[in-house]
């Protein structure tokens, strides 16, 4: 009989211990995980509450926003509204799993399984991570953006600094590469070339260039619109990048700082594509650990029980009619995938056969399970692994609502043989950022004539940008840019629906 | 593989601080707003206790592009009866509620609580302290007594044994002096010797030691040290704030409304200035008693009026219990004017002579009915007294009030600086 890693619920740092090697001994030898090297810290509530406000990151810049987000989960913690989560993992190298001392023995063996072991095995390994986000290099970002802000503010005074980031603040969403460039992004790499930049500009500082008279300015060919396109890198759906490298009056520092929101933006923009994966397969780790740990008697059927009833509450999927339902519950939906899989691998009927030739019955769980969490993100592992026995188990169906249609909203597919591809489909579609976020781009700059920026918004099924908000982002952009800008939106045939033009503010009213 | 595990929990909090600080300045004047509203609905003690403000999202807005409208697809769980086809009735159907908002944004108003410190500094942001405040700063010093070293003179009953005796071993030690161990030693030596002419040696080491060991005292007067003490200025840390409020016939609910409030934010004001904040209450008709808060603001009465008598209540109990030198006294007074015609004298009389000497700061507020403008009105009795010995140099503050939301600008306006008429205070 293996010794027990704990008896009732209290732990002290060597329980801690004991877990992390248990849970590491089942992750690499029964599930082959390859995992970053586990730094496990223990938490507060308060400071819970301090990571959440600056975006799970331990350490982050000032700013205004942060605090209210910290002082709007304050108050609805305080009033017991809202729960803490039991965790918050960071992608970094060493990966970071934060604990709450709350916890029980039980649930500091949950949370260990699912973050130090499950997303970390994620973040290793998933294509989209080791794309775009650099792991080794990530806190000493976050360090060197830190301290620049600060500096920044030092130099720059306060009021500068924080209309600066709060315009990139808005254009955060759209602030993303979506397409891998020719180099992988090197966050250790960005501080030094910051550095060096700065001590250049002060190295060739010379006061007399400013006193040498100005030629005849040369008269501007006039470019071809190609041409000028061509030159500005347009169209370009990165507005940050293209703030950051053609705005025309932003001061050095103001484009770094452009930089530094861009960089974070693009740090989670793997996270929000792989929600539903990344939960199923910490979730799916959790639970294959937890079990393992209960048949080799090393916790108790009375720990093993309270581990199953809040296992079963993260898995929980209220229907569509329940008053709790608020979409679909990525834990219970990746979950529920992983272990259909499984299914498939281990037992196929004859319908899974014909729907998954490639894994049917290959028996190696594991190894499918792997190369999956390897090479998908979520709406091509919804599109590819969603089986029509998982449909009808949640028995999916999916509605089509067109404000024209005065019968009402249809129901354009359900659970059934002919339902299956189409109910699919429209799930990943759901999952797709692609479909999820606007889809605005730069598409032209008034060079010759009043430096106006122009950018399209391609609507999608009518489909529009709220009005408010789209007028104060666009003030914003107009703040950074300096010169008016319009956004049109186009439907697919390239018919105007709207058109909005902003100036810039005055620097001196905004002060 | 090595697992770090780290205890974060000592680690100093309050990291969000600085945020929370940048969230507050930017947000000021709407959370100003929120605490005043708030600060409205509380009885006087209760005002200080920080708490949920409430202000509108708007001001504090991050936007994004939003996408709205439009054809819409959604996959839902849980299908029960519907089959391809079927039509859903838009209003209230059971159907496809949009999923769920992005947190807080769709709010209309951000609640947050408020830090206790956070609230009162908000609440009392724009006030500055009265030039009063130096008169009172001289005022409010004792001296008091706290150690200060040693010394190598003093009384006896100061003597710090410990430091004498120390410095004692010190010397001893220095100089050598022979220790009793040691001359008894000798002594057991001499008692055991057999051989004469060693015995005779071995006294006259033993003379040499004894002699030596009196030429060097045990304590010598150089080693005496003594506790040294200094007199500080101690500043009071202490406060009463004296409530007299006119409670006959004449006193509306209004008016006590207005005279709560006011009391209120003096309440508040004392309290951050002081660690301890006394309150007294006297209310008078024709004659004064001392009550608790909530005799004084809703208990029932009635009579005539006679102001000197709550001033003679309040210089008794002064004089038996605050003493002026320990306490800083603050007075508010609240009426509605009246008085009778022969009491002005007295009034003045005790006004001038027992209680404004002893007082940082008296404050008479003359509250009128809702509506009426107290300006148009003649000039009451009380007011025309006080407004006689304010001409002829009494620290007094007065104001009228006749509106809830007159308070807080009157007690603005009493407390900020104003140069004329405080230097015309004694």
């Amino acid at each position: 009989m293996t010794e027990r890693l704990f008896e009732g619920a209290d732990w002290d740092f060597h329980t801690l211990q004991r877990i992390t090697d248990a849970c590491e001994e089942v992750a690499t030898n029964d599930l082959g995980l390859d995992v970053y090297p586990n730094q496990i810290e223990v938490i507060t509530a308060e400071q819970m509450l301090d990571a959440y406000s600056s975006v799970g990151m331990p350490l982050f810049y000032k700013h205004w926003s942060f605090g209210k987000h910290f002082a709007y989960h304050e108050a609805s913690y305080r009033k017991g509204l809202m729960g803490l989560a039991y965790e918050i993992v960071i992608n970094s190298s060493p990966c970071i799993s934060y604990l709450m001392e709350e916890n029980t023995a039980t649930m500091q063996t949950l949370v260990i399984a699912h973050a130090a072991f499950g997303h970390n095995h994620f973040f290793k390994n998933n294509y989209l991570f080791k794309q775009w986000t650099d792991a080794d290099g990530i806190l000493d970002y976050l360090d060197f953006a830190k301290n620049y802000v600060m500096s920044c503010e030092e130099r720059y005074g306060r009021t500068e600094v924080e209309r600066t980031l709060d315009a990139a603040h808005a254009l955060m969403s759209h602030g993303i590469d979506r397409y891998p460039g020719k180099k992988k992004l090197d966050l250790r790499a960005e501080e030094k070339r910051a550095g060096r930049r700065r001590q250049h500009e002060e190295e060739v500082f010379n006061d007399l260039w400013r006193t040498v008279p100005k030629g005849a300015s040369k008269t501007k060919s006039a470019l071809s619109i190609e041409r000028r396109r061509k030159l500005l890198g347009l169209p370009q759906e990165n507005l940050l990048y293209f703030l950051e490298k053609s705005a025309p009056r932003l001061a050095p520092w103001q484009r770094e700082l452009l930089r530094i929101v861009r960089h974070i933006a693009q740090y989670f923009y793997p996270q929000s594509q792989t929600k539903v994966m990344n939960e199923g397969t910490a979730t799916y780790v959790h639970y294959r650990i937890m079990t393992k740990l209960h048949q080799q008697g090393r916790i108790t059927d009375g720990n093993f029980l309270e581990f199953l009833q809040s296992h079963t509450n993260v898995v929980f999927q209220p229907e569509f009619d329940d008053p709790r339902y608020s979409g679909f519950n990525p834990y219970a939906l990746g979950f529920a995938m992983m272990q259909d899989i499984e299914r498939i691998v281990t037992s196929p009927s004859d319908e899974d056969r014909e729907w998954f030739p490639d894994i049917a019955g290959k028996n190696d769980v594991m190894g499918v399970l792997r190369d999956v969490w390897a090479n998908y993100r979520d709406e091509s592992f919804i599109a590819q692994f969603l089986s029509p026995k998982l449909m009808r188990q949640l028995r999916m169906f999916h509605l089509h609502d067109d404000p024209e249609e005065r019968a009402g909203i249809r129901v354009d597919a359900i659970h059934d043989e002919r339902g299956f591809r189409r109910v699919r489909r429209e799930l990943a579609r759901q999952h797709d950022v692609g479909y999820i976020d606007a889809n605005i781009e730069v598409v032209d700059v008034d060079l010759s004539g009043d430096r106006r920026l122009i950018l399209h918004h391609r609507v999608i099924k009518g489909s529009q940008l709220n009005e408010t908000d789209a007028k104060r982002v666009l003030q914003h952009l107009a703040d950074l840019w300096t010169y008016d800008v319009a956004l049109i939106e186009v439907d697919a045939n390239d018919k105007v629906l709207r058109e909005y033009v902003v100036s810039p503010r005055p620097i001196t009213a905004a002060a | 593989m090595a697992i770090h595990i780290i205890d974060r929990r000592l680690n100093p909090g309050g990291k969000s601080l600085e945020n929370r600080q940048r969230f507050l300045r930017r947000a000021k004047s709407l959370v100003q707003g929120a605490v005043k509203k708030t600060s409205q609905e509380r009885d006087i003690k209760d005002v200080l206790e920080g708490g949920e403000v409430t202000i509108p999202l708007d001001g504090m807005h991050e936007p994004r592009f939003r996408r709205e409208g439009g054809t819409r697809d959604m996959v839902l769980p849980g299908n029960k009866k519907f089959i391809e086809g079927d039509y859903l009735q838009r209003s209230g159907q059971g159907s496809a509620k949009d999923s769920g908002p992005g947190e807080g944004d769709s709010e209309d108003a951000f609640r947050f609580v408020l830090s206790r410190d956070e609230f009162v500094d908000l609440f009392l942001d724009d006030l500055e302290l009265p030039d009063l405040a130096k008169r009172k700063i001289a005022q409010t010093e004792s001296e008091g007594i706290q150690r200060a070293g040693y010394t190598t003179s003093g009384s006896p009953s100061n003597i710090s044994v410990s430091r004498t005796v120390r410095r004692a071993m010190a010397r001893r030690i220095a100089l050598k002096r022979p220790s009793k161990d040691e001359i008894e030693e000798l002594e057991a030596a001499i008692a055991a010797c057999a051989d004469e002419d060693e015995r005779l040696v071995l006294l006259a080491q033993l003379e040499k030691l004894k002699a030596k060991s009196k030429r060097i005292p045990f304590i010598d007067p150089i080693d005496i040290r003594y506790r040294r003490f200094e007199t500080v200025p101690k500043p009071v840390a202490q406060a009463v704030m004296f409530c007299l409020m006119d409670v006959s016939g004449s006193m509306s609910e209004h008016m006590k409304d207005l005279a709560k409030r006011f009391y209120m934010l003096l309440y508040v004001f004392l309290k951050r200035r002081y660690k301890h904040v006394e309150i007294v209450f006297i209310r008078h008709t024709d004659r004064a008693e001392e009550v608790d808060e909530q005799t004084f603001f809703y208990g029932p009465a009635s009579g005539g009026t006679l102001v000197s008598s709550a001033l003679q209540a309040m210089h008794e109990i002064v004089r038996e219990r605050f003493n002026p030198s320990d306490w800083n006294i603050y007075a508010a007074q609240a009426s509605d004017g009246d008085n009778s015609y022969s009491d002005g004298e007295l009034t003045g009389m005790l006004l001038t002579d027992k209680i404004l000497p002893a007082c940082q700061f008296f404050a008479y507020l003359e509250v009128g009915e809702s509506g009426g403008s107290a300006f148009d009105l003649s000039d009451s009795s009380l007011w025309t007294l006080y407004d006689r010995l304010r001409n002829s140099g009494a620290p007094l503050s007065m104001r009228k009030v006749s509106e809830r939301s007159e308070i807080f600008p009157v007690f603005h306006d009493l407390f900020q600086r104003r140069e004329t008429q405080e230097k015309a205070a004694p």
